[in-house]
């Protein structure tokens, strides 16, 4: 991986910095019904390609960001603010 | 031909000119029995069993790159059946009790070295919970002795039994625990499937499954289509992708496990020792090599290579363990591919396509669990039903709210 990752509110920072939490997925409603919920936990298309994950920014400005990396070579493509990706994709 | 002591002798004297490959190199047929993807130690273990104990003969081994390539030779070769949960015990101990008979029964020299794999504490709590493992590794019939502070002292001396924060207070050991050579596991296995009759079929990856009326017909490969009665799965990391190719969305993620081996040293670490304040273990080869690993990196991964963070913390926890490690020189390092399931245990059932089966899951623990691996797989694919100790893996069992996490983690691959 790069050594360098970039962050939407601090610029480019040392990999060292980040916590990696897993698949950022969409999350269902409460009311959703089993299989749903089900798929969420349990299920992972586990790309061998680009993917999205959260991660937290841990020593630095402790936002959660979706970073958009590549599981063959590691890249990293983009990184946006979680809540700000929330936020956008409740409003489409 | 069957290895001994007088073919050794024999070929010694003619020069060694008459050693016959231990397996064949064939090209595929049209059709098959069975045709298993994945010629690592669980598909070839599969192939094995297939032909000796159910008389399945019309199999093929698909593997994409040459065998023994992928987790097979990408482990810390340690074997164990120290589990605490009654899903997991009776199969990991039926794997050990393969394991001891194993090299008679392939007749190949894997090395099965049962020197004892020790797993120390240093809290009360820790102790508690290793005498609760230990009680029920014996009430399934599994060698289990609880040490304390100064039988591990008189074992292993120049661990680090006063450090401040994780002062050793004893460990659990298994003594028909140890290490097995896993090239030769895989060697063994290719050339007793081959010798029945098996098709090993190196170079080839399958690119699609082609499936009518519901049942799979056979697989596209970089060889050409083979068709097939029966279609098995164990291709470790790369489950996700071969079972997409079915239509299939596994609970399972890929992340990178990295192992490493130090220069070569004097005796010195006579057993498998675990650190357990930390994620680390450690053995020393034959040829005096140690041998160790700790965390996943904890990011999905298919590159088989990992990061110097890991590296680092790996190499924290094992000078945590053992100080004199300060000055030992690590000569390489690599990369496996854990297929990571979302309770820290394995599959091995059926799936929702009728000819379909699936071998996968294994998180940390596939090496270990190889030749029973193998074998429940093949009785599973010879009689369709679970062999015995293997019926709790079962692939629904997310769904049902049957899971069996030995490690109580919930569903977070990156922490089993």
């Amino acid at each position: 991986m790069a050594s360098l990752v970039p962050c939407p509110h601090c610029g480019q920072r040392p990999k060292e910095e980040f916590t990696i939490k897993g698949a950022a997925l969409a999350r269902p409603a409460a009311d959703a019904d089993a299989v749903d919920w089900f798929d969420y936990v349990y299920l992972r298309d586990n790309p061998r390609g680009a993917y999205e994950e959260y991660w937290h920014h841990t020593s630095g400005c402790r936002r959660w960001i979706v970073v958009t990396r590549d599981t063959v070579t590691h890249e990293v493509a983009a990184s946006r603010d979680a809540a700000d990706r929330a936020r956008s994709e409740a409003r489409t | 031909m069957r290895y001994s002591a007088l073919s050794i002798l024999l070929n010694g004297l003619r020069g060694n000119r008459n050693w016959a490959p231990a397996w064949r190199q064939p090209e595929p047929k049209s059709h098959y029995d069975v045709i298993i993807v994945g010629g690592g130690g669980h598909g070839l273990a599969t192939a094995y069993y297939l032909a000796k104990e159910f008389g399945i003969t019309k199999v093929a081994v698909l593997e994409k790159n040459y065998i023994g390539s992928g987790n097979v030779g990408r482990n810390t070769t340690i074997i164990r059946s120290n589990y605490l949960l009654p899903g997991n015990n009776p199969f990991y101990e039926l794997s050990m009790k393969l394991w001891e008979g194993l090299e008679q029964d392939f007749n190949f020299n894997a090395m099965v070295s049962q020197r004892g794999v020790l797993n120390l504490y240093h809290s009360d709590a820790q102790r508690d919970a290793y005498t609760r493992r230990g009680n029920a590794m014996r009430l399934h019939g599994v060698d289990a002795e609880l040490l304390d502070r100064e039988a591990v002292r008189k074992m292993l001396p120049f661990l680090d039994f006063d450090n401040a924060r994780f002062p050793i207070r004893g460990g659990l050991l298994q003594r028909r625990g140890g290490t097995v050579r896993h090239d030769a596991v895989a060697w063994g296995y290719a050339r007793g499937a081959d010798s029945r009759g098996v098709d090993v079929i190196q170079g080839c990856e399958v690119t699609g499954i082609r499936r009518e009326n519901g049942r799979v017909t056979g697989v596209d490969t970089s060889r050409g289509f083979i068709g097939c009665n029966t279609l098995a799965l164990a291709a470790a990391g790369n489950s996700s992708q071969v079972a997409e190719m079915a239509g299939l969305k596994l609970p399972i993620e890929s992340h990178v496990l990295q192992a490493f081996v130090s220069e070569g040293l004097k005796p010195f670490i006579d057993g498998v020792v675990t650190f357990g304040a930390g994620h680390f273990y450690v053995s020393q080869s034959d040829k005096g090599g140690l041998v160790f690993g700790g965390d996943l990196d904890g990011y999905n991964s298919y590159a088989q290579r990992g990061n110097l963070a890991t590296v680092e913390h790996v190499a924290e926890a094992g000078k945590a363990m053992i100080p004199a490690l300060s000055r030992v020189r690590v000569l390489r390092s690599w990369g496996g591919i854990m297929d990571m399931s979302m309770d820290g245990s394995p599959i091995i059932d059926r799936t929702p396509i009728d000819n379909l089966y699936l071998n996968a899951g294994w998180c940390y623990g596939g090496f270990k669990a190889t030749p029973a691996s193998g074998f429940c797989f093949a009785h599973l694919i010879a009689r369709g039903t679970p062999q015995e100790t293997a019926a709790a893996f079962r692939l629904d069992r997310f769904e049902r709210g049957y899971l069996i996490d030995e490690k109580g983690q919930g569903a977070q691959p990156n922490l089993h």
